[in-house]
């Protein structure tokens, strides 16, 4: 086996504060990185194309690093990674929807994305006008007695459209083939030759739920790339927004978890608590969600002496009100009757996977990206990252409750130590061509982006790549052997993103 | 929970006690939105629900709707399952090409008479994403669009107000879909 190509690693600090250069390597090297992600040596963050290339990001995780590979593709095609390393293969077949790049000897050749209705392909290579494609093959389903049901991509609820196969004997579930791509907006190509501005507004409508998440991951990767210096205070502002945002999300995750296990109090209990941090949100940054408020270059709004008091305030209340909503949850049988057990993610899968959050948190997999590639503001506050074993929705809730409570904490360390100061410095394009990266830790879990900016500061290419990538695959893992009625449960203690996931 | 059961029954509801910015405002809009939904449609108003592609910005704010500060059922309006159980369709995000059809297919699906309301900014025209290849264009690219309420998202009030809005006009002689 070929060895294994000397790559440039890099170190949380050192890739935040400079621009950032994948190794080139050759095809054989390149299939022998996906042999050491196989073996686990590496956890992959991400497989993207570019013109002419694929790209993936590793991190090793016991040096506390990363690096990205480059492979040629100049020929259309490159040596798939997913055949060797699962994990990779939805990122193949994305990639090779939009690029019209073919991974070499993949398991799976139909299309992701695509869906067969854009009016052209590889949009973002070729762009060939659209051929008509075969309908969608489901994976073949062979057994005794078994039937199938197809569930949307309309769903019930408020929520996002998405397509599930589910094979079912009697009321087992043997398999889940997932099928998404419905909300695919094409933001890789809106991105392409857009301005900062441009790029910063795209990337905080990716998913909704983290546009601060994916709004600093995109700011990391600008000011990496053109060596911008952050003030501190804008530093200590995006961790307060962060640490709302995930507050927000997780309280509403786990009042809703519980209503899908026909347990309404808690969603209306936790329901009034999520409401108050939007509204806190919206008296301290001028917006619900927070939204277009982390730019390149810092913030674009101040916290004034008012707004620390609503977040103070806010905190004070939650600390109040939630160890009884805690205590409801633990001593509350029938619900544990549904959640403990069920939604089973081994934890062998949530490594090989990379998964991110409470996914991967649940299963033992002790990553957070807050303290193993840290960033400003959190290499200065305390963080303990909850880890559980139990690997099934019950331990999905614990997880998010534990965080509630660090997200308190968080939040008190930085208000007490909040630097004065600008909040936003200026973003000048350096005259050469730049690349930076940006990994952000969101309340689903990491989320990645890379750019490459042309000598002017527009945008070459811009990958985001959603935790959802890797979480998704196991949601068809965890529902294997429960129930079907269980599945609205399993899917909500995952949460994943369709739109974050479908671009 | 036995606590929380009796906390619910002793305590005033939360919809009154927790002061709002514009507690006026929102209380005069709960007022003219029973009044006028009553007369109109009886007390109720089916609402059935589709994501035609957004960031899941709108929808957060949809869900919102149902906690104990907004408390959207109070007015006689509910989110319900199924298109043939609908009187109104919300519809939220550019419209993707890749949701066009399911889109077209739930409108199709309601029986009339039957509104749609179009949320957000994106489903206006297509908002930040309006020049994709992958995407169709506002709602009213697909379905017939009765009202816009514009926002990014809009918030639960504006939601509120809008849906006020829509059925004022039901009275008015606005022809439905
Ligand atoms: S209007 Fe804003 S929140 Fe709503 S879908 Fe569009 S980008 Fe998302």
């Amino acid at each position: 086996m070929t060895k294994l190509p000397d790559l440039t690693w890099t170190r949380s600090r050192d890739f935040r504060a400079a621009p950032f250069s994948a190794t080139p390597v050759r095809p054989s090297e390149w299939t022998a990185l996906a042999h050491a992600l196989s073996a686990g040596h590496f956890t992959l963050l991400s497989l993207w194309a570019e013109e002419g290339a694929a790209c993936m990001a590793l991190h090793d995780a016991d040096a506390r690093r990363v690096a990205v590979a480059r492979v040629d593709a100049a020929t259309g095609a490159f040596p798939s990674v997913g055949v060797h390393h699962a994990p990779a293969q939805r990122l193949e077949r994305a990639a090779a929807d939009l690029f019209g790049l073919t991974p070499e000897g993949a398991a799976d050749a139909r299309p992701w994305l695509d869906h067969g209705r854009w009016g052209i392909r590889h949009p973002l290579g070729g762009a060939s006008p659209d051929a008509a494609q075969p309908p969608y093959a489901f994976l073949p389903v062979e057994g005794d007695s078994l039937h199938q049901v197809p569930v949307g991509p309309v769903h019930a609820g408020i929520i996002e459209p998405g397509h599930f196969r589910f094979t079912a004997q009697g009321e087992t579930v043997v398999r889940l083939e997932e099928r998404l791509g419905y909300t695919h907006k094409g933001i890789d190509r809106l991105m392409r030759g857009a301005s900062l501005a441009r790029g910063a507004e795209l990337a905080g409508r990716t998913s909704g739920d983290s546009t601060v998440a994916y709004s600093v991951a995109f700011a990391q990767a600008v000011e990496a790339a053109l060596s911008v210096a952050v003030p501190r205070r804008a530093f200590a502002l995006r961790g307060l927004m962060a640490e709302l945002e995930r507050l927000a999300n997780h309280l509403g995750d786990i009042g809703g978890i519980c209503n899908d296990a026909a347990f309404a109090m808690m969603l209306a209990q936790t329901g009034i608590l999520r409401e108050n941090v939007l509204r806190a949100a919206h008296a301290a940054f001028g917006h619900r969600f927070m939204r277009d408020r982390v730019v390149p270059g810092g913030v674009a709004v101040d916290l004034d002496a008012e707004g620390e008091a609503v977040i103070k305030a806010l905190i004070a209340d939650i600390r109040d009100r939630f160890p009884s909503l805690v205590e409801l949850y633990d001593t509350t049988a029938s619900l544990m009757d549904r959640t403990v057990g069920t939604g089973h993610v081994a934890p062998d899968l949530a490594r090989r996977f990379g998964a991110g959050g409470y996914v991967g948190r649940a299963s033992g997999r002790d990553f957070d990206t807050r303290r193993d590639l840290r960033y400003a503001p959190y290499d200065m506050l305390r963080l303990e990252v909850p880890v559980r074993h139990e690997c099934d929705v019950n331990a999905r809730v614990w997880i998010r409750i534990r965080e509630v409570e660090h997200c308190c904490s968080l939040i008190t360390q930085m208000l007490n130590a909040l630097p004065t100061g600008p909040v936003l410095t200026e973003v000048a394009p350096v005259g050469e061509p730049r690349a930076g990266l940006g990994l952000v830790e969101g309340f689903r879990g990491d989320i990645l982006a890379w750019l490459a900016l042309d000598a002017e500061g527009r945008i070459n290419r811009c990958h985001m790549r959603d935790p959802s990538w890797f979480q998704w695959p196991l949601l068809e893992a965890a529902i294997e052997g429960n129930i079907i009625a269980d599945f609205p449960l399993c899917n909500k203690s995952f949460n994943c993103s369709y739109s974050g996931h479908d671009l | 929970m036995r606590r929380y059961l009796l906390e619910g029954l002793m305590r005033r509801p939360l919809t009154e006690t927790a002061p709002l910015p514009d507690a006026d405002a929102q209380d005069q809009l709960a007022a003219a939105f029973a009044r006028t939904v009553r007369t109109k449609l009886g007390r109720s108003l089916a609402i059935r629900h589709v994501d035609a592609g957004s960031c899941n910005g709108c929808e957060l704010e949809l869900q919102a709707l149902s906690n104990p500060f907004y408390d959207l059922e109070r007015f006689g309006l509910h989110f319900v399952a199924s298109p043939r159980h609908a009187d109104v369709l919300t519809v939220t995000g550019p419209v993707t090409h890749n949701m066009a059809e399911a889109l077209r297919r739930t409108y199709d699906a309601m029986p009339s008479p039957k509104w749609v309301i179009a949320i957000g900014d994106c489903a206006k025209c297509g908002g930040c994403f309006a020049d994709s290849y992958a995407v169709a264009g506002g709602v009213d690219a697909v379905v017939p669009v009765d009202l816009h309420i514009p926002g990014c998202a809009p918030d639960p009030t504006a939601l509120l107000k809008g849906m006020v809005a829509l059925v004022e006009r039901m009275g008015s002689g606005a022809e439905p879909n």
